[in-house]
């Protein structure tokens, strides 16, 4: 298209990242092509969540948004292409790569950079800024190669006790370092709280280990003998020892292409707009925190997505002007909750002051009203910020009723229950009302707090307004009269988590029963296959028992995995991945004489693709006679545990990892689920096994073993979550034991063990509760369930195998037993066998004769 | 014997009639196949004790897999779901109820052929015409 214009974005951060998102979903004709510059190497991502790359995320977990964006047609993302030069006569924009790129209109959001102060030493190795996922990433490699040369914990400090060196203190900490936070000021986080909160919160911090030092300028950094950092050199003539230092003293707009391009800068620096973002040049706005706007530059990201959306709107012709910046802001550092909001200061005319401390607990909570004490002016909250997400939005009405109920711990007196107003803001990150949320509600559609996530956007960034949001969407539904419904299918009226427990307290034992009982109709494909497996997890029988038969899913009902062409794959367990020489050969053997296709598993062992139905008894036969038996692959039930080769062979290993995976995997074999469980053990902390990607993961430290859950690959991967640390093997078999039975019991159909932990009412510390310190009660049942399990393990395909009435369906055709399926086809690809496509099929030249198909043994 | 027919037309010629196994070769609800003259039939004995037939081809795989699915019911008609991808359809007309928003394969009709069964003497007789 001709009159496409051409829009050219300075700076790919989280501000550029909205304009971007917001122009594709406005800009429904098309107007408008983007193409977004950005210096740093990879996708904007999520700034606000940097911390969290330390707690285990992985950097593409900081993703914003919908990646299927940058895939757009109309929007170009040139990582790694920093802008070095604008023209504004000629409308051009030059990269570093002095690619030329034209543009109709030109959008700055260049950010901030980490401003240090001019001390000496500040160009050492081991000095650090605060800003992207390289300068985190740098600092986590600094710390870890220091800790190995050192053979000690390292020092750590950080100058500048603001919100973000409390952050980065958090982040040392994580790291294994110690901290110590240098301010200038008397009290921490002096912007957002007064001094009663800084006293609180600097109680709360050194509680956690994290040394304090208020009233204190830093004057040099000074080198150890190696020329590395050493320590730090104080104005009242102190010092300090340390080995890595962060600066967190505060940004700076990066308006340097805007200088030398002669646009307008403000003051304290940053790009002057206008309330619509635009500069003097009417072709060229900025947004984010490189524009002065109502004349300061704003370094929080909730005014910068409104600025994108401004900008947005103007460009498609729209009216929105800047509101002026809401600089609320809530965070939790190390698992102290701090917030502060509105008027903290209680600067307007005539307000008060309410406050409430507890030293002994370190709460420390103040309230601004007016003077009347009805209105809310602001807040500032240390140590229990509960009634953060609530009383934000509160800001400039009623708070209706006793404020004190407000301060004082949840709970000591009712909160007044106010409904908000429609337009109060609830999600202040990417400006969303509770208007919008009731709406998504009622007249989108929205039924579930993710659906209400995906649909405004709410609760997407910084995470804090979810409680309240949750709490909206509960009372919205609840007034429609809409139930959230968990039917498992049209016969079962209750979730899976319903119905094991009816089949477990009635002690019902066939299908026909239970939907008698509990349901209606005859069932179908997703109802019997539940109760099935629920029976399974219950009673351990086998799975072809009684009735049972008819309730499996394709591939249990003939205990092999259905390929495409019907046909099937047969995997017998190899635990741990521990395999005898002559039953590789028998495999070998075995696939020979089918004439099977083998590949190694992601599982460790060894599949062998294309057996037909009738041949599969045959099959396991022979693998039975050799001491072998079911792999389980087939079923929603414990697939394999991986294991690196540990300590026995492997120079790092610190634990018999292969022992460990052989003992779980002997454990839990058969074990019947809710969907398929996969475990994996690794010999020290290198974690080849990749035990963390898997449902259950054992990794062994030098004192025993850490255990963590939920970790998950395929379509959503997730890390594991550690649930104990440093215990023995019996304890690893305990805790376990438990979870996978809690696991069961409770879980979603198809519900992987990650999901589960994340919807779990309060998560996984819920789970912990749940398991270590029987918080329900239910461990001796869990346990004495894992034990009845254990007992009754039976390999599936030997009992197979004794009974002739079960082995009469695994035969071809009724009236021509030994027939086999005259319809499969299969072409010879390296070697090996696979099936024909449908082209393949009609030239008959390149099929593999059946003969070769035939047993020929 | 109860004679069960699925079909409204009655078979014209009874020598379209091949008798395939005994009925208590049949456990409910659990399919098997058969091979008539070259054409693959999936049998279901149901929990009633009814029987049905249809083609084994699942037209959305181009598998011939229709007796290893899962009966069940939507509402009051008996059904057939592909054990490959799912897909659910009716024993009564071999309507497809359920695509799971999937096409047939090139050249595939959707709905399953259905063959009338009879059971007669403690034997069930499917009707494939043509056949013998
Ligand atoms: C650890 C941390 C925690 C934070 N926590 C919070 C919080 O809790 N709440 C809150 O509201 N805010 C928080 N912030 C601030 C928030 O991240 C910023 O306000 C927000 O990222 C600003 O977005 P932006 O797009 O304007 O700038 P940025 O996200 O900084 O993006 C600017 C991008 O432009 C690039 N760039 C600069 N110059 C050029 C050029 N010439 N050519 C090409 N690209 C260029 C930069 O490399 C950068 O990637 C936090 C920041 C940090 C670092
Ligand atoms: S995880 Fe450790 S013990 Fe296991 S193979 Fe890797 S380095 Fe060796």
């Amino acid at each position: 298209m001709t009159d496409t214009q051409k829009i050219v974005v300075v700076g790919g951060g989280m501000v550029a990242h909205r304009f971007t998102e917001a122009m594709r979903a406005r800009d429904t004709d098309g107007r408008y092509s983007v193409t977004v510059l950005a210096e740093e190497p990879r996708a904007p991502y999520d700034r606000v969540a940097l911390t969290s790359y330390f707690t285990g995320k992985d950097p593409e977990d900081l993703a914003l948004g919908d990646p299927a964006l940058w895939e757009d047609g109309l929007v170009t993302l040139r990582r790694d292409a920093k802008a070095v030069a604008i023209d504004r006569d000629a409308r051009e924009v030059t990269d570093a790569h002095g690619v030329v790129h034209p543009y109709d209109h030109l959008i700055m959001a260049t950010g901030s950079y980490a401003w240090s102060p001019p001390v000496k030493g500040a160009d050492l190795p081991g000095v650090f800024v605060y800003r992207t996922i390289d300068d985190v990433a740098a600092l986590r490699i600094y710390v870890e190669r220091r800790r190995k040369e050192l053979g000690r914990s390292v020092r750590g400090a950080v100058i500048g006790g603001g919100l973000l060196g409390l952050e980065a203190a958090g982040a040392l900490q994580e790291l294994g370092a110690t901290s110590t936070v240098i301010q200038f000021s008397d009290r921490l986080m002096n912007l957002q709280v007064d001094e009663g909160g800084g006293q609180a919160l600097s109680r709360l911090i050194e509680n956690l280990g994290v040394k304090v030092r208020c009233n204190t300028a830093t004057e040099a950094i000074r080198p150890d003998k190696h020329g590395h950092v050493g320590s730090l050199k104080f104005a009242d003539k102190g010092e300090q020892l340390v080995d890595v230092v962060v600066f967190a003293t505060g940004v700076r707009p990066r308006d340097e292409l805007g200088r030398d391009a002669g646009l307008t800068i403000g003051k304290r620096g940053g790009i002057v707009v206008d309330d619509t973002c635009l500069t003097e040049d009417p072709a060229v706005s900025a947004i984010g925190e490189v524009a002065c706007i109502q004349g300061a530059c704003i370094g929080l990201i909730a005014p910068g997505n409104t600025m994108a959306e401004i900008a947005v709107d103007r460009l498609l012709g729209g009216e929105a002007t800047f509101p002026g910046a809401d600089t609320a802001a809530k965070l939790k550092l190390l698992g102290v909750d701090v917030a502060s909001f509105g008027d903290a200061f209680a600067t307007t005319p005539g307000a008060l002051e309410l406050t409430y401390a507890d030293p002994v607990a370190g709460v420390y909570k103040k309230l601004v009203v007016t003077d009347d004490a009805r209105t809310l002016l602001g807040g500032i909250l240390v140590g229990d910020a509960s009634a953060y997400a609530s009383l934000r939005p509160l800001v400039g009405s009623a708070l209706g009723g006793d404020p004190a109920a407000w301060l004082l711990p949840e709970g000591s007196i009712e909160r007044p229950n106010v409904e908000l107003p429609d337009e109060a803001g609830v999600c202040s990150c990417n400006n969303v009302s509770a208007g919008a949320i009731r709406h998504a509600v009622t007249e989108q559609g929205c039924h579930e707090l993710g659906e209400v996530k995906a649909c405004t956007k709410a609760g997407t960034s910084c995470g804090s307004c979810l409680p309240l949001v949750k709490k909206i969407v509960g009372s919205e539904l609840e007034k429609s009269g809409i139930e959230l419904s968990n039917a498992l299918c049209e016969h079962f009226d209750m979730s899976r988590a319903q119905l094991f427990n009816a089949i477990q307290v009635s002690e019902l034992q066939t299908f026909s029963e239970i939907i008698e009982r509990f349901g209606t109709g005859r069932g179908c494909d997703i109802c019997k296959p539940t109760v099935g497996s629920i029976l399974a997890s219950i009673y351990n029988q086998h799975v072809l028992a009684a009735d049972r038969a008819a309730l499996q899913d394709t591939n249990d009902r003939v205990m092999a995995n259905m390929q495409k062409d019907g046909t099937y794959s047969v995997v017998p367990r190899v635990p741990g991945g521990e395999i005898l020489p002559e039953h590789l050969i028998l495999i070998g053997q075995i696939a020979q004489d089918y004439g099977l296709y083998t590949k190694i598993t992601g599982g460790q062992r060894i599949d062998m693709f294309g057996a037909r139905l009738e041949q599969l008894p045959q099959i396991w036969q022979r693998l039975v006679d050799a001491g072998m038996e079911s792999g389980h692959a087939y079923g929603k039930s414990l697939r394999t545990v991986k294991s690196c080769v540990g300590s026995d062979w492997c120079r790092y290993g610190v634990q018999d990892s292969v022992g460990m995976a052989i003992a779980l995997e002997l454990r839990y074999r058969g074990l019947r689920s809710p969907h398929k469980l996969k475990l994996g053990v690794s010999g020290c902390a290198r974690e080849c096994a990749e035990a963390r990607g898997k449902d259950v993961g054992v990794i062994a430290t030098d004192h025993g073993w850490n255990v963590y859950v939920g970790g998950n690959g395929g379509f959503t991967p997730r890390h594991a979550q550690l649930l104990v640390e440093d215990v023995d093997d019996e304890t690893v078999f305990k805790v376990i034991d438990r979870y996978l039975m809690y696991y069961i019991r409770t879980a979603d159909r198809l519900q992987r063990t990650a999901p589960w932990q994340e919807d779990h009412e309060g998560g996984l510390e819920a789970i912990k509760a749940v398991i270590m310190d029987d918080s329900l009660g239910i461990c001796d049942d869990l346990d004495a369930h894992m034990a009845r399990h254990i007992d009754s393990y039976e390999d599936e395909w030997k009992a197979v195998l004794n009974d002739p009435e079960r082995l009469r369906q695994f035969t071809s055709f009724v009236n021509a037993p030994d027939d086999p399926d005259p319809s499969l086809a299969y072409v010879e690809q390296r070697g090996q066998r696979r099936p024909a496509t449908e082209s393949e099929r009609r030239d008959t030249a390149v099929l593999i004769a059946p003969t070769r198909l035939e047993v020929r043994s | 014997m109860t004679t069960v027919s699925q079909r409204a037309a009655v078979p014209t010629a009874s020598t379209d009639r091949t008798a395939v196994c005994a009925y208590d070769r049949l456990t409910a609800d659990l399919g098997v196949a058969a091979l008539i003259d070259g054409v693959q039939v999936a049998i279901f004995r149901l929990a009633d004790g009814t029987v049905h037939a249809v083609q084994n081809l699942d037209p959305f795989s181009g598998a011939h897999v229709m007796s290893r699915g899962i009966t069940g019911t939507r509402g009051d008609e008996p059904t057939i779901a592909s054990p490959l991808y799912k897909q659910v359809f009716s024993l009564l007309s071999g309507e497809c109820l359920v695509t799971m928003d999937k096409a047939p394969r090139e050249g595939l009709d959707p709905r399953l052929t259905v063959f009338a069964v009879t059971v007669h003497d403690g034997l069930v007789y499917v009707d494939v015409p043509g056949a013998m």
